[in-house]
């Protein structure tokens, strides 16, 4: 009996979890999802909704899967498949399992197809799905999408999406996206609350709308049937574009900034050559170009360390460069001081080996690769982006600016170079080295040139002409800053980038240089020694 | 009466410039016998000169009229530009442009009206600023005026705020990469990136005929001669004693009562106008000029072919030209890995230990010879 009893309870467990089992197969993931496996596009729509409405992570990939038509079923067992083709050859991995089956014949699996109508109720599931998702990153990317491309079947996801949103940035996306689908509804109120919302917003979309909302025909009436919507979109379009305008300015403020700053590194290193010591280093875009190299050969000697490659190439390209400027300074300026001209020619002698030298290394450009947190960029509005490379060059030419005044100001080193540039014959007579300040200082200025070369080569091409491009913008922020005056240096980079970047989009960018240029000519006949001239006897040579 | 008066001055120049007019007789005879090989020795004779060698020659007088033109500002003037190379190309384009309305329908695309690359950029009409160059004195008059022009605005603001030494030599620079930029836009309409080329005649005389070859080598040389006597003519009449006094002490010029700008605007323009002249000389004879002469490094070379010849002298100059430009056509093809390297250790050198050049160092050798025996 009890026997009896014992396997009647068995086979009835047995039998309840075979039918739990089953259950699960039919309505779960793994049921739905090879329900994907008909000919008939009506089921495949019913099938599509059905996943769509799981709680399960795998949907999303599998569903974009089969938008980008990479969704296969093996025909030997029917299990569902993601396609991995490279150009060799053509791999897959399980959708339930996730696990990699390797390399396939393409004749052993079958795409699942779709029409265009399947791809729309695709495209709306999907955003539906990244809605609702955990992801604040996606659920932002989607209400961006339907702000795009509004979809009707979505709009109680959306606004359902609303009610339970946290995030301040993606709520106002997805009422963006709302407004988007009421605008065109028949419900006349419901039009004007959208307009509302429409009429707040300045992405591209939204200010598109608008301009549509207020149009007019040929008699001067609006297109617009609601006389009412018409004339607020009139009115906030006008608002909308002086905004526009405002963060244009903003942006190109920003930009010229940055601009400014990478001007302000390449100058900072000759306001020391040029500005303290009075020598002119032609080879002084040689010493950043040098210090661009030093960041690539850091990247090739440690692959491993990429992220962090960029730290160790600061004072390394501090050093290479400082040294082959300490190097030039003894065996070439030293002979020449007191003849300036001389020492432009030979320098630009120097910096033709420096160039030819390089290029016997490596003749093209070589490739820096930009650390993560550099690369990306910050969404100010939805009209101002800005990529953070811009922002950081922004506060590193300020770091480098600030530590070089500390020396100036508060080492011994800098102490005696004022010395020396200021009095050579006293500074000898109380026991300065004059001849060895000469030395450090050249090294101090090129080996900053080294690391404007670190910054530099996050933007621009590094090779072996990369020197020369700055050689002549340096000279000019030098001079027009006013010789001799760190401070100079600083605003007359930063106004100089900025007026570039204000003249671009008017000129273009070679006329805006080109204008800028002459507008320092033209300077140069106003204040002769630039905006922050030094006063005092020893200013006449 | 005038002639003969005119004689004896031209003669007492050059009576005092004994290595001078050893070097332009030199280059008087070298000039016909060359021409006189080329056109009447039979090919193949070991006389024979090779047409392109006569155009290889011409190219180096060219640039000998060049750095004459460069040392009279700088040896004398003390303004070192490093801007030379924009007159020299400026001289050249005015120059360019005559032959390439000389192609006519010719061209790849046979449009009778429009140059080549006007009819690739879809231009209804040709800009204002290229009518008139289809008659050649136009465009010699263009030749000397553009560099003219542009030398005396640059000039009369540089040397009015009294912008002297590295500075003008910086903004001099500034200058020429300005126009290099500009030169290398489409929109500036003077062919952009590729330049002007693809000439075909000038005057009626092909540019593929030896004989025109020939003639342009004797016109370059002699321009050079002619711009030799007249630079030497300037550095020896009392105007050239300012230059030289300018040269050495500008301030104390300036107090003892002379426009130091004034007279710094003159040869800076006559100079520009001598390396406008040397461009558009330059320009049949290498067939095609582009932006690439307004390069900064261009200017540079100029000017070490002064130092090196040995500035201050207007022979030193010329020596120097030839004795750079031979050098770069023959490193450059037989090692041109290391040409800029060479280029770059004539700098350094010629700076460090030749201050007064070729001509310097042979001057002091013999010196020291006059004063052994």
């Amino acid at each position: 009996m009890k026997r009896l009893v014992f396997l009647i309870v068995c086979i009835q467990q047995l039998l309840f979890t075979s039918l739990l089992f089953a259950e699960n197969a039919e309505n779960g993931f793994d049921g739905k999802l090879s329900a994907l496996i008909v000919n008939s596009n009506r089921q495949k729509a019913v099938a599509i909704e059905a996943l769509a409405t799981l709680d399960d992570a795998r949907v999303l990939p599998a569903l974009k899967a089969m938008l980008d038509a990479r969704l296969y079923y093996r025909k030997q067992d029917k299990q569902i498949v993601y396609l991995l083709e490279t150009s060799s050859s053509v791999s897959i991995s399980g959708v339930i399992s996730g696990e990699d089956l390797g390399v396939v014949e393409k004749n052993t699996i079958k795409k699942i197809r779709i029409n265009n109508k399947l791809r729309r109720i695709l495209r709306a599931s999907i955003s539906s799905l990244e809605l609702t998702s955990s992801d604040a990153e996606l659920r932002l990317n989607s209400a961006k999408n339907l702000i795009k491309v509004p979809n009707k079947t979505l709009r109680q996801a959306i606004s359902a999406a609303i009610e339970t949103e946290k995030n301040r940035e993606v709520k106002q996306s997805m009422q963006l996206a709302l407004a988007m689908i009421d605008i065109d509804s028949d419900n006349q109120p419901l039009r004007m609350i959208a307009m509302q919302v429409i009429g707040d917003s300045i992405s591209p979309d939204a200010v598109n709308l608008l301009a549509r909302l207020s149009q007019r025909d040929e008699k001067g009436a609006y297109v617009e049937q609601n006389q009412e919507i018409a004339e607020l979109a009139e009115n906030r379009l006008k608002d909308a574009k002086s905004q526009l305008k405002f963060f244009k300015v903003i942006e190109d403020f920003i930009f010229g900034l940055s601009l400014g700053s990478i001007l302000l590194l390449a100058a900072i290193g000759l306001a020391i050559t040029f500005g303290v010591m009075g020598v002119i280093n032609m080879a002084h875009g040689e010493m950043i170009m040098l210090g661009a190299y030093t960041t690539f050969a850091i990247q090739q000697l440690f692959p491993e360390l990429i992220q962090y490659s960029i730290f160790i190439a600061i004072p390394v390209a501090f050093l290479v460069s400082g040294a082959v400027g300490v190097l030039i300074e003894r065996l070439v300026i030293r002979h020449l001081y007191g003849r300036q001209l001389d020492t432009l020619l030979a320098t630009f002698g120097i910096s033709l080996i420096l160039q030819q030298a390089v290029r016997m290394y490596s003749s093209n450009n070589v490739a820096v690769i930009s650390p993560d947190f550099i690369s990306g960029f910050w969404q100010m509005n939805e009209a101002v982006a800005i990529t953070y490379n811009r922002i950081y060059v922004l506060f590193f030419s300020l770091i480098v600016l600030g530590v070089l005044a500390l020396v100036l100001k508060k080492t011994l080193l800098g102490l005696q170079m004022r010395a020396v540039t200021q009095n050579r014959a006293m500074a000898n007579s109380m026991g300065i080295h004059s001849s060895w300040v000469d030395a450090l200082t050249f090294g101090l200025g090129s080996g900053i040139a080294g690391i404007a070369g670190v910054a530099l080569s996050q933007f621009t091409n590094v090779g072996p002409n990369m020197g020369q491009g700055y050689i002549i913008d340096s000279f000019m922020v030098v001079v027009f800053g006013g010789v001799g005056n760190l401070l100079g240096t600083f605003f007359g980079a930063m106004s100089l980038g900025v007026a570039n970047k204000f003249l671009e989009p008017y000129t273009g960018a070679v006329i805006a240089k080109i204008m800028v240029l002459v507008f320092i000519i033209l300077f140069i006949q106003w204040r002769p020694r630039g905006l922050f001239a030094l006063k005092g006897r020893f200013v006449e040579d | 009466m005038m002639l003969m008066n005119n004689k004896s001055v031209l003669m007492s120049l050059l009576m005092n410039d004994k290595i001078g007019s050893k070097l332009i007789g030199f280059i008087i005879l070298a000039s016909i016998i060359i021409a006189l090989l080329n056109l009447f020795a039979p090919e193949g004779s070991a006389l024979h000169v090779p047409t392109y060698i006569v155009s290889l020659l011409g190219k180096y007088l060219c640039f000998a009229l060049l750095a004459l033109a460069l040392d009279l500002v700088w040896g004398y003037c003390g303004i070192l530009s490093l801007g030379h190379g924009a007159f020299f190309a400026l001289g050249g384009y005015a120059m360019g442009m005559y032959l390439m309305r000389q192609i006519g329908d010719r061209g790849v695309y046979g449009n009778p009206d429009l140059p080549d690359f006007m009819v690739f950029l879809d231009w209804a009409e040709m800009p204002w600023y290229w009518q008139g160059f289809d008659s050649l004195s136009f465009a010699l008059l263009m030749v000397v005026l553009a560099p003219g022009l542009l030398s005396f605005l640059f000039g009369w603001l540089a040397f009015r705020s009294r912008v002297t030494g590295v500075y003008l030599s910086i903004i001099t620079q500034a200058m020429t990469y300005a126009l290099l930029q500009a030169f290398y836009m489409n929109e500036f309409g003077f062919g952009g990136n590729n330049g002007l080329t693809d000439f075909k005649d000038i005057a009626g005389f092909s540019l593929l005929a030896d004989g025109t070859a020939v003639g342009l080598f004797l016109i370059s040389a002699l321009s050079l001669v002619l711009a030799y006597i007249a630079c030497r003519f300037i550095t020896e009449s009392k105007f050239g004693k300012v230059l030289i006094a300018i040269r050495d002490a500008e301030s104390r010029t300036r107090f003892m009562g002379y426009r130091v700008e004034h007279y710094k605007l003159v040869v800076f323009v006559f100079s520009a106008v001598l390396a406008g002249i040397a461009g558009a000389l330059f320009v049949p004879q290498v067939g095609i000029i582009n932006p690439g002469e307004f390069s900064p490094i261009k200017s540079i070379e100029i000017v070490i072919w002064v130092a090196l010849g040995g500035r201050g002298t207007l022979y030193g100059a010329v020596i120097g030209a030839f004795i750079v430009s031979y050098g770069k056509t023959f490193f450059t093809g037989a090692f041109p890995e290391i040409w800029l390297f060479m280029l770059g250790g004539l700098f350094v050198l010629t700076t460090m230990y030749l201050p007064n050049g070729v001509v310097g160092l042979f001057g002091r050798i013999k010196a020291n010879k006059g004063e052994a025996s």
